[in-house]
């Protein structure tokens, strides 16, 4: 079985460690080995949070430069951030939407042009989904749901040797009751959208 | 209820590491747990917090959030001299503050199962400094454990508390943050059985340190350490993998490295591993054996070459001509974590391997990209005491800082702080600012933080007649590491049985004189004591009290008002967003503009605003 290694980032409050816990889960009920690392503390306050899943054979919980085979980004910016870990074979799934840092809008420094940034994107590597994730999360009547958004392009794209039946399983189980219905059509916006 | 309370055994979950070891703490019966909250260890402590709050009827162990990681040890320390299974959980530079205790309780040893956790930062993801904790073993002459991942970190959990009580003494589990949070199928095992009381008896002889009981008691230890060494020579934690002629030696989740690496190089049958996973006191006899059997050897290891030292001088005594190199130019350095590609890089260059690796992206032609370091949250009441704070001493003043979200009072706008190094630095080094130089100091120290370790300092700067302010944030909780409790949580507000500390009363009773209690949001008023506080000659003191919103929207949630900016009235100063920086504002048109999610309506920038153009969104009719 071939290793994949998948690297999530967002920031702070979008729900990124929640999305790797999720699929975690859905690996492990599938049968499959999988590790999960995330970071916890102080980047959490509306700073860079980056957590990895990686399926298959490998031990580390922790992915390298240049390493990663799949890059899941939150935010635009982030995504040309994180591309250290990338390499030209990777696939990358972005939201296009940004998430302003407060040092943008203090006016210490300047926020790059998203459609120059897929652009970009473009050029790096040979697979790039770039889509505006956060309104489906909107559509889906849960703004707080563009986790489940990319979870849904991810398995749309990914190519995963976990079944679409575990991660809603794991997403119904670990949602609270009231957000179940639009996790899950969030799920199915993004697994569409992205496709 | 949770799956970590399921009584039977058989079933895997994925677990985070820091609740393999609650797991593994629940299987060997523990009874009595404390701790000092810190990353990455805090969800030790939190798991065991929420479960008994969730499940009452269905746990057996006291726990406590300790004032300080001393103060968790010396408590945990009675417990287990009793005769109770005891848990101890801190961050790395937390058992610095349990040093004194730890040091002299390795002498008297416990009377039954005794586990201190100490987790790690390597690359200091959420810590002040990267000490390799693993010197505090070869310090106090105790055993420590290093599992690799959160599976062997149950195991290894449970296995302590037996091994402890097999010695007599506390056993240290010594853990790094991609052991602590990472996450990995974790088999359980049945729930162990729980001695939940004791009957202590009377042994002064092995109890009361004075020096001739203690030079009695340090002989003791060491033939403890001889024994410790037997088991670890026999230990299946310390266990060899592949063959060949080239050597690795690893432990902790660096071993998960070296294995992805032996993997991608092919090299199984070239690379022989020897795990240390019961890393102290070492295997000796065991290592020699692996070093004659082989031709050179890498020793993988995070931080400091103790091991790599150990063996060298293992073989000079022993006369093995085998190379030994793990620090070192194109090695390994002693700064930061390693990762997969670094360990594979490097055990190809030592060993001569090849491997096509992937190359990574040229990237020098990216745009500038805005730096996003975390920042204080919307409607934080930190950010108003910096303010009033800075409104009275502007850029002059010293500002000694402390260990907890306002050490973000670092960046701009706010820049007020100039000098942290430990928890309850703040209050201590003000009084050797304040003598040393003519310059007016002001410092910052948290709730807990005060509690933790800002209170000896108070006691001592009242009674050598300092000179200085400390600010006092007082946001009713733990904030930075995940609202934990602490004794001067209004206990109420969470339910909790334990008893209430007055913060105030607690300063006055230290002798401070000057004492002021602000709402930092009423920033006039906030601005006037401010004032009155730094022009008394003496030490004085403001508690700034105010609950942490996040803290605030689970025990007292509040309807949510949020500002806008009026445009009309919008000049453009951008004051609001140029003094404060709060992450719900950003600039559009030249004007200041105000998410309304994000906004919680603390009504700082409305304050601020000099055209008074910021006001509450009215409500929809």
């Amino acid at each position: 079985m071939k290793t994949q290694r998948i690297v999530n980032v967002g920031v702070g409050g979008q729900g990124n460690l929640l999305a790797s816990n999720l699929l975690g889960q859905a690996a492990l009920d599938a049968g499959l080995p999988v590790v999960v690392s995330e970071i916890h503390g102080m980047a959490q306050r509306g700073g860079v949070v980056e957590s990895a899943v990686i399926i298959g054979q490998a031990k580390s919980p922790i992915v390298s430069d240049a390493e990663a085979d799949i890059i899941v980004s939150f935010e635009p910016v982030e995504t040309l951030r994180i591309l250290n870990k990338a390499h030209k074979d990777t696939l990358i799934i972005t939201n296009t939407r940004p998430l302003p840092p407060f040092t943008v809008a203090i006016g210490q420094a300047a926020y790059p042009d998203p459609q120059e940034t897929v652009k970009i994107l473009a050029k790096k590597v040979k697979r790039l989904v770039a889509f505006d994730g956060q309104s489906l999360a909107e559509q889906a009547k849960n703004p707080l749901s563009l986790n489940m958004v990319m979870l849904g392009a991810l398995f749309a794209h990914g190519d995963l040797p976990v079944p679409v039946a575990a991660i809603k399983k794991m997403i119904k189980l670990n949602s609270k009751e009231r957000f179940v219905e639009a996790n899950l059509r969030a799920f199915d916006l993004g697994f569409k959208t992205a496709a | 209820m949770d799956r970590l309370l399921t009584p039977g055994g058989g079933k895997s979950h994925l677990l985070l590491g820091n609740e393999a070891i609650v797991r593994g703490a629940l299987e060997a019966g523990v009874a009595f747990a404390t701790c000092y909250p810190g990353t990455p260890s805090s969800e030790v402590p939190d798991t065991l917090y929420r479960l008994r709050k969730e499940s009452p009827e269905a746990v057996q162990y006291y726990f406590e959030y300790s004032t300080n990681e001393k103060v968790a040890l010396e408590c945990a320390a009675g417990a287990a001299v009793a005769g109770l299974r005891t848990l101890c959980t801190m961050k790395h530079v937390g058992v610095n503050v349990a040093a004194d205790p730890l040091m002299t309780l390795a002498y008297t040893g416990v009377n039954a199962g005794m586990v201190l956790l100490t987790a790690d930062d390597p690359s200091l993801f959420s810590s002040q400094n990267e000490q390799d904790n693993r010197f505090y073993a070869r310090l106090s002459g105790l055993p420590m454990l290093e599992p690799s991942g959160p599976a062997e970190l149950k195991q290894c959990t449970t296995y302590a508390f037996d091994l402890s009580e097999q010695l007599g003494v506390p056993v240290m589990l010594r853990t790094t943050t991609r052991v602590n949070h990472a996450r990995e199928a974790v088999a359980f095992d049945k729930l162990g059985k729980v001695k939940t009381q004791a009957q202590f008896k009377k042994s002064p002889f092995q109890y009361v340190t004075v020096p001739a009981v203690s030079r009695q008691l340090h002989l003791k230890l060491l033939k403890v350490y001889d024994q410790a060494q037997t088991i670890s020579e026999q230990s299946s934690l310390n266990f060899i993998t592949g063959k060949g002629k080239l050597g690795i030696v690893a432990g902790g989740v660096a071993y998960n490295y070296v294995m992805d690496a032996v993997a991608d190089l092919d090299a199984a049958k070239r690379v022989k591993v020897f795990k240390l996973g019961f890393s102290w006191p070492l295997p000796e006899k065991a290592l020699v054996k692996f070093l004659k059997s082989v031709d050179k050897v890498l020793v993988v290891e995070e931080l400091e070459p103790l091991v790599e030292n150990a063996l060298k001088a293992l073989a000079q005594e022993n006369k093995v001509k085998t190379q030994i190199a793990g620090k070192g130019p194109k090695l390994f350095s002693r700064a930061y974590e390693f990762n997969p590609r670094l360990v594979r890089d490097t055990m190809a260059g030592y060993f001569g391997l090849k491997y096509k690796a992937t190359k990574p992206l040229k990237l020098d032609d990216l745009p500038a990209l805005p730096n996003r370091p975390p920042n204080l949250c919307p409607g934080c009441p930190h950010r108003a005491t910096f303010y009033a704070v800075k409104q009275v001493v502007g850029d002059t003043a010293i500002h000694p800082t402390d260990i907890g979200c306002y050490t973000l009072g670092l960046l701009p706008p706010i820049s007020m702080a100039d000098f942290v190094i430990c928890m309850g630095s703040s209050v201590s080094s003000s009084g050797g600012f304040s003598r040393a130089t003519k310059q007016k100091v002001v410092s910052f120290i948290g709730d807990s933080t005060f509690f933790h370790s800002g209170i000896t300092g108070l006691v001592n700067a009242v009674h050598n007649n300092h000179d200085f302010t400390l600010v006092i944030l007082d946001n009713g909780t733990t904030a930075m590491t995940g609202h934990q409790p602490h004794p001067g949580v209004e206990t109420d507000k969470i339910g909790d049985p334990t008893t209430h500390i007055d913060l105030e009363g607690v300063v006055r009773g230290l002798g401070v004189q000057h004492v002021t209690v602000i709402k930092p949001f009423k920033v006039r008023a906030a601005i006037e004591a401010v004032k009155a506080a730094v022009d008394y000659k003496g030490v004085s003191v403001i508690i700034s009290k105010e609950l942490c919103p996040l803290f605030a929207r689970r025990v007292a949630p509040k309807s949510r008002k949020p500002f806008a900016v009026n445009l009309d009235k919008c000049k453009g100063h951008l004051d609001c967003i140029k003094k404060v920086a709060c992450p719900a504002m950003f600039v559009e048109d030249g004007k200041a503009k105000i998410n309304p999610l994000q906004c919680i309506g603390c009504a700082l920038c409305a304050q601020i605003c000099p055209e008074n153009a910021i006001l509450p969104v009215k409500a929809e009719a």
